[in-house]
């Protein structure tokens, strides 16, 4: 019991990285492998704004948020749109953005280790235990968890329920037909990517508050979202965050009863099972 | 085959017969930096086999490398150092063969992600095994000079462009370049795409595998941390597209440069190797795109065209 729960409340902030790199990836069809860089910058704004002015986590998100959108953005529009205009088809714009986000990845590692070394870095914020079906957890993964839900069904609703996020998931879908019915998909994509950006950087802020990061963790956290987004399907919100939480559960387990070094290897063990039996994702309906 | 082609391998034979006897003509310190130029060489060429004609990027060599260096290391106690290099060279293949037939048979991202972590992945279960057999690391009993690792590695080389020379030519070099492409038609023309690429990725696999075992003894102890350095995939993969992945002869092209200003950086800022690595990974996808050998092409194309400069 106290493994599943405390699995559920780490599928939950999971589930909203995986939400920001299924924005980047699933609508505006860029696979992003610097996703988890903007995760630890994230972690490093709430860790360096609570340890210099005690600002709550939880108000630092706020400040958070628009400043990654807008940088998301910029990487967007400066970087990656000559590269969506270059390409002459899907696959030379996936290797494109593969090897592009590669190196920005990298730079935005070297960064971080040039500005705050490379030490682990954390922060003690509400630690206090909090009792829950019979088990003691602590407060500040069930906060993280609670922001992350909030911030998923404030998104899962804007995605359904707005225009601007049907026309992003009709990109999603078809983004040639898209520009059909009088999409601006160039306008929209930047948009997707920028707030996937600023989803994640959200969820390092919020992760950080009870894991240990440092500089080069990111792309660990990249995995586990791909791995994610993968499983369950790409651009399927429902999808991910299943997924997201299933994925939690099993590192829980994996780390409680086996060891806590195997948890990205846990990881992979779900991820090859998916590619064997569902490589369309858990919901996903096979492409012909 | 017509004339060309044989007078390409005299060439390829002698070029290779002169890197052999560098060591004979220049210092100690020289011959440490070309035993790492023919360890990329090696790593870079055979990698590019694979991702040159299907595009796809592989970051598994690190993997490869650490199976290979375990290989060596756990079998010194039951088999000579000449057996287990082939041996690792099997189960590099047949690791290969295993993560092809999960994910080639899909699109090349899931191929990308799975071979990302790979190296990461395989440390964490070794680790893990460490600790519960309570093992720490492995300690190698045999040493050779700088010189032998040099000649293995450069032996190495031959005879992958002899196989890289060979597979261009055969029917699967050309069901390679068809799937490269287009993998619609050569789906449509009978070709077994996906088994085409299993077969073909499982030689950066046994290369990798075999490379690792002749360099274990080079390191002298091994522990995960060693044996898998997530930075040589990503090494791998800059210098190869450096150079370019259009020609067998591409790779090398970026490996010569690029080990000895990786060398220079890394002595003059050994804290921001992360950050220039980012820089050249930018460099090339934007300045670039078909590496050395595009560019080469693109100058000889424009000469033979009279349109000067």
């Amino acid at each position: 019991m106290g493994i599943l729960i405390t699995g559920l409340l780490l599928g939950g902030t999971y589930g909203l990285i995986a939400m920001g790199l299924n924005l980047q990836y699933g609508m505006s069809r860029i696979m992003n492998l610097a996703n988890g860089e903007m995760l630890v910058a994230g972690g490093f704004a709430a860790f360096w704004f609570w340890t210099a002015g005690n600002v709550s986590p939880l108000l630092t998100i706020f400040l958070l948020a628009p400043v990654a959108f807008f940088v998301n953005w910029l990487i967007y529009v400066v970087i990656l749109r000559p590269l969506v205009k270059r390409a002459k088809s899907r696959g030379q714009l996936e290797v494109d953005a593969i090897l592009t986000t590669f190196g920005l990845s990298f730079v935005a590692v070297g960064l971080m280790l040039a500005t705050f070394g490379g030490d682990y870095f954390s922060y003690q914020y509400l630690l206090k235990p909090v009792e829950l079906l019979y088990d003691t957890y602590s407060l500040n993964r069930l906060v993280a968890f609670l922001a992350a839900v909030v911030i998923c069904g404030a998104l899962y609703l804007w995605l359904n329920h707005s225009r601007a996020g049907m026309s992003i998931r009709a990109i999603a879908v078809a983004p040639d037909s898209a520009r059909l019915v009088g999409i601006n998909v160039p306008r929209l994509s930047a948009l997707a990517f920028a707030l996937g950006g600023a989803v994640t950087a959200v969820g390092g802020a919020l992760i950080s508050t009870f894991l240990t990061l440092d500089a080069s963790t990111g792309v660990i956290f990249t995995l586990k979202a791909l791995i994610i987004v993968i499983m369950g399907g790409v651009g399927d919100v429902r999808g991910t965050i299943v997924a997201a939480l299933m994925l939690g559960i099993l590192e829980t387990f994996v780390a409680r009863v086996i060891d806590p070094g195997l948890t990205l290897a846990a990881a992979y063990l779900l991820f090859i099972l998916i590619l064997l039996f569902r490589p369309q994702g858990l919901f996903g309906r096979k492409q012909t | 085959m017509n004339k060309s082609t044989y007078s390409d391998v005299l060439i390829g034979v002698v070029l290779l017969a002169l890197a052999a006897c560098l060591p004979w003509v220049v210092g100690d310190f020289a011959v440490t930096l070309a035993v790492n130029i023919a360890m990329f060489t090696v790593l870079a060429t055979s990698w590019a086999l694979f991702s040159g004609p299907t595009h796809y990027i592989s970051l598994a060599t690190a993997a490869f490398f650490g199976l290979g260096t375990y290989t060596a290391g756990i079998g010194l106690d039951y088999l000579p150092f000449w057996v287990l290099i082939p041996l690792a060279g099997v189960f590099g293949a047949v690791m290969a063969g295993l993560i092809g037939l999960a994910t080639l048979r899909l699109s090349g991202v899931y191929f990308v992600i799975f071979t990302l972590g790979l190296a990461e992945m395989t440390r964490q279960v070794i680790t893990y095994i460490q600790n519960a057999t309570g093992q720490k690391g492995i300690l190698i009993s045999i040493w050779f000079m700088e010189t032998t690792f040099y000649w293995m590695l450069v032996g190495l080389a031959a005879v992958i462009f002899l196989v890289g020379w060979l597979i261009g030519r055969s029917r699967l070099g050309f069901a390679l370049r068809i799937i490269g492409d287009d993998e619609e038609v050569a789906r449509h023309s009978g070709i077994n795409t996906a088994l085409s690429k299993v077969l073909l990725f499982m030689i950066p696999g046994a290369v990798a595998a075999m490379t690792g075992a002749m360099m274990a003894p080079r390191y002298g102890y091994i522990e995960p941390l060693i044996a898998f350095t997530p930075m040589l995939s990503f090494q791998v993969v800059i210098m190869a597209l450096l150079g370019g992945t259009g020609r067998l002869w591409g790779p090398i092209v970026g490996v010569i440069p690029f080990s000895i200003l990786w060398e220079l950086i890394s002595a003059s800022f050994p804290n921001q190797t992360t950050l220039l690595l980012g820089l050249c990974f930018l460099a090339i996808v934007y300045l670039l795109p078909n590496g050395f050998v595009g560019l080469l092409l693109k100058i000889r194309a424009r000469v033979s065209q009279g349109e000067g400069f």
